[in-house]
Order: structure tokens, then sequence, then C-alpha cells
């Protein structure tokens, strides 16, 4: 089957900011893809690459088997993008945005389609008013609709909840997530990992340029060392050969990484055997942010 | 509906929307100088015989109009599109360079033709014209909002800011016009200044296109219409062959 998006070794520099250093990565068609990383790390250079927004020095890019630059129209066509900033023409209502929208990719009678996007966005009401006059959230809405104008079979939402508030996030990761349902490919890059973690299926971590995890969701989440055993401790300090399990100690509150649960036990003798009484203890699974933490950690190595 | 034919229409509504300043603000500052430099230079200034000299100067302002407002056009559109990030919008769609061309060089050339006929239609309430040649006017009128529209175009592609657009306007396209004739026979001018008057091409749009009103001129008007169409290759070529890059639109 021919992959949704196909990257193959995809250099970017900017002066000598070296912005992508070689990137590798297949995304399959139906599939919630998360794109994580630092700022900086290059998540919205290679999506400009991936619009044609940006043009990569060497490597190729391809949309649904297209490349983006010697078959720009067909991947352009198959390729719809939410862009991070906030922009939008403040000649125009919501209604002509999104009509001229639909003109650039040659659609005439588009009206029906734009009524039912307008719908599921709760820009009905909106539909006569001059993009100046909305407020943030409406605006990042009427972008999210001017992406889905010629209904891409691959959608690209860059930080696409960064600003907005909790009711437009939960109704926005609803409509995507029916998107999904009926068959279109989704990539998302965010800063909220809860986010990710909840839609994407498969994630790609950037740091500096470069891929440094790359896996399903529930495989990041089950790394073997990133079990977190929490305690709170009286009567004597953490022993000292615990040292190098810790994660964070606040006062008395200690969190430890575990690989396994087959090391709580020895653990809990280590600690009884200092002396110290636990008074409060909990087991944590690791979530997203942890692993990106860790993650990020060991790629600085 | 094509995206090319979209794109023109979305260029035209966008200074349509604001007619009161793209059109009537430059239809008014150009009868101004019509009503003041007629009063202050009637008579002194020696034109093609008989031709009285606010006569004379219509022609030349309504050039004037067009070609500053085909550059405006295509310019400031292109880059309040990159300074507020909204040229996005034409970057993502399979738009063609070809497309992206046509349509910026086109929307300036109807708002060029735009001004251009208002301050033709008012200045006939003032002074008294004559329309030798309808043709050649309306050939120079479409080849100079045509070169400017792509000048213009080529300067909202290089610019990163409004003060850049700015400059090009004051110290490029301001001058070449004001010393193009617009106000004088060349003839009156000393030889040097004449000599470098020549290497002007924006005399020549003038000069072909005040031929189409009187049937006099300064150079054979076939001459200057080649000379025009010939900067107009130039232009474009140059314009497309950027846009195929992406120069300074995709970096």
């Amino acid at each position: 089957m021919t992959p949704a998006i196909q990257i193959q070794q995809v250099h970017k520099r900017f002066g000598a900011v070296q912005a992508l250093g070689g990137i590798d990565l297949e995304v399959a068609p139906g599939e919630f893809f998360g794109l994580l990383g630092p700022n900086g790390a290059g998540k919205t250079t290679l999506i400009n690459i991936l619009a044609g927004l940006a043009l990569a020095d060497s490597g190729s890019v391809r949309v649904l088997g297209h490349d983006v630059v010697t078959e720009y129209r067909a991947s352009r066509r198959a390729l719809g993008v939410v862009p991070q900033e906030l922009v939008f023409d403040p000649f125009f209502s919501v209604r002509e945005t999104l009509r001229i929208q639909s003109g650039y990719f040659g659609l005439k009678h588009n009206d029906a389609w734009i009524d039912e996007v307008m719908h599921h966005l709760d820009l009905t009401s909106k539909a006569g008013a001059n993009m100046r006059s909305l407020s943030g959230g409406m605006k990042r809405r009427v972008l999210v609709a001017q992406a889905l104008v010629h209904k891409p079979p691959v959608i690209v939402l860059d930080e696409p909840t960064a600003g907005v508030d909790v009711e437009l996030r939960q109704g926005l990761w609803e409509f995507v997530r029916g998107l999904n349902r009926d068959g279109h490919t989704i990539v998302l890059t965010t800063h909220y990992l809860e986010e990710a973690e909840a839609l994407c299926g498969r994630i790609a971590m950037l740091k500096q340029g470069r891929i440094v995890a790359l896996d399903t969701t529930s495989k990041l989440l089950n790394r073997r060392d990133s079990l977190y055993l929490r305690l709170r401790l009286a009567g004597a300090a953490l022993p000292a050969a615990l040292a190098g399990r810790v994660r964070d100690s606040r006062d008395a509150l200690h969190t430890l990484r575990l690989r396994s649960y087959a090391e709580v036990e020895g653990v809990l003798a280590q600690v009884r055997e200092a002396g110290a009484q636990i008074e409060e203890m909990e087991l944590l699974q690791p979530d997203l942010e942890d692993v990106f933490v860790q993650i990020m950690k060991e790629a600085q190595g | 509906m094509s995206g090319f034919s979209t794109l023109l229409y979305k260029e035209l509504l966008r200074f349509w929307k604001v007619a009161f300043q793209t059109i009537a603000a430059p239809v008014l500052t150009t009868l101004l100088y019509l009503l003041i430099f007629s009063h202050v230079m009637q008579g002194r200034a020696p034109v093609y015989g008989e031709v009285p000299y606010a006569a004379f100067l219509v022609p030349g302002l309504v050039m004037m109009a067009v070609l500053q407002n085909a550059f405006a056009n295509a310019s400031s559109s292109l880059i309040q599109s990159k300074v507020t990030g909204n040229i996005i919008f034409v970057l993502l769609p399979p738009l063609s360079y070809w497309d992206f061309f046509a349509a910026y060089v086109l929307a300036s050339v109807v708002r060029g033709m735009v001004v251009g006929v208002g301050v033709l239609l008012v200045s006939l309430g003032f002074v008294g014209l004559s329309f030798a040649h309808p043709l050649w006017i309306l050939a120079f009128a479409l080849a100079g909002s045509a070169i400017l529209g792509s000048l213009g175009l080529l300067a909202g592609i290089w610019a990163e800011k409004f003060d850049q657009v700015a400059a090009f306007q004051s110290f490029l396209i301001m001058p070449l016009t004001f010393l193009s004739g617009v106000f004088y026979s060349i003839h009156s001018l000393p030889a040097f200044w004449q000599g470098l008057s020549q290497f002007n091409p924006f005399f020549y749009i003038i000069d072909g296109f005040r031929y189409g009103f009187f049937g006099v001129s300064d150079i054979n008007p076939a001459v200057s219409l080649v000379i025009a169409l010939a900067n107009l290759l130039v232009f474009t070529a140059v314009s497309l062959a950027l846009l195929k890059r992406g120069y300074k639109l995709r970096h």
C-alpha cells in the first residue's frame, strides 16, 4: 500500500543552523500520528517541507506517492495543513475565506461541504462575520475549516490547540477523531503530551532535527525503565543506595524510577533496613511526559 | 472555477473592498496635479505646436496613475500577505507559478486601468481632449500596467518588510515616472537629459500613449511599443523564474 507520507533522508539547513539532519519517516494511510519535540526540534520545518512551504536541501518527500516538488499539484491536493500561526485575511468574511480557499483547489460548487465543515466546527453563526472580528479560538476553527475544504486524505495539524480554550480543544479533537475514523490520515504536532497520548497511535520524537524515538504510543509508554514508585518516608532519610533511582525528591516525598514491578520488593527492603517508615506509597504508570523527558535526556548524551 | 481565476477574483475583490483608498484617492491626487500644474505651467512649456499644455498633461497624468497603481496593487497585496503570514493560503493549494504570476499581474492591470479611466473621465470635465488613435491608447495602457504589475510582483517577492516596498516605490518607480515626460516633452530638455531619458522605459510608454491622443509623439509609437513589450518580456521572465524557484516565498 502506498504510504500516506514517505520522508526519505531529508536534510535542511538555515544558514549555520542544521534544522533537519536526515529524517526518515513513513506514515501509513489511516494512522493518527504524533510528532513531538521541544521548540526548535524541526517539527514545523518538516511540516513546511511536506506542504511545499519550504524546500528540502536534499532527500525526498511524498504524499500518497506524489513527490512534493515534482508532482506538487497532486501532493498538495492530497494534503490539508492547519498552520501553527493564527493567520487570516482581514479583507474577507468566514464564508468568503472558505469559498476562495475551495476555488484555489479548483472546486466551484463546494457550499454543501463548506456548510458541513462550518457546522462541525461551530462556525455557522459566524459565516458572514469578517475575519478581523473573530476571537482567536474562532480564527483557529476557520484555519481548520480552510485545511479541509478540499477533503484531503492526509491532514496535518501543527499545534492546533496552542492557546485554545478547553471546550474548543475537546470539540476539535472529537471532530478530528471522526475524520480519522472516516479514513483520513492525521499527523499532529502538539506541546500537550496528554493529547498525543490520548489520540496518537504512533509517535515520533524529534530533537535537534533528528528522530530520537519512533514507536507505537503503547510501546513508548511501556519502555522498561519507566515505572515510578512514590514514597513518603519518616524516621530516616532515603538510603544512599537508592540515590541513583531518584527522579525527583521534595521534602520526604521521593519518586523513584524502576525497571519493573519485580524491583518493588527490593526497594522496599532497602528502605526498611535503613530504618525509615513508609507513610505513603504509590505506584505510578509512566505517562508520555516521563518518556519524553527521559528520551530527550538520553538524546543529550 | 480554476485556481487561477479564484486568485484573480480574490485579488480584484481585495482592492475593490477598499476602493475609496485604491481608486478614489489616486484619482483625486492626480486631479490635483492636473489643476496645479496646468495653472502654473500654462503657456510656458512649448509642446507639439498647437496642443494646449493642460491637454498635453492629461495623458501623462493618466498614464502615471495607471503605472503607479498597477505597481501598488501587486506589491502591496504580496507584502501584506507575507508580513501577516496569510500568503500560505495561496502557497498551500496546487497553484502553478504561472497561475500565481498571471493572477497578480492581471489584477494589477485591472486596478491600473480602472484608476486610469477614472482620472481620464474626471479630467474631461476640465480639459478638452482628442482621441486620434484609440487602439494605441489601449495598447500602451495595457502594456504599461502589465509592466508595472510585474515590477510590483517582483518588489513584493523580494521585499520582506513594508518599508522595502516603499523604498522601491520612492527610489525607483517615482523618479522613473516623474522623469519620463509626464509633465514635459523631452524635446524641451537639454541634450544630455534628452539622451538620458531615452534609457527610461517609462518614457516610451508615456510617449506612445500620448500619440494615441494627439497623433504626435517624440518617438515612432511602434518603436515605443516594441520597447515596452521587450521590457514586459524581461520582467515576466524574471518573475516566473523567481516564482518557480520559490525565491523568498518557499524557504
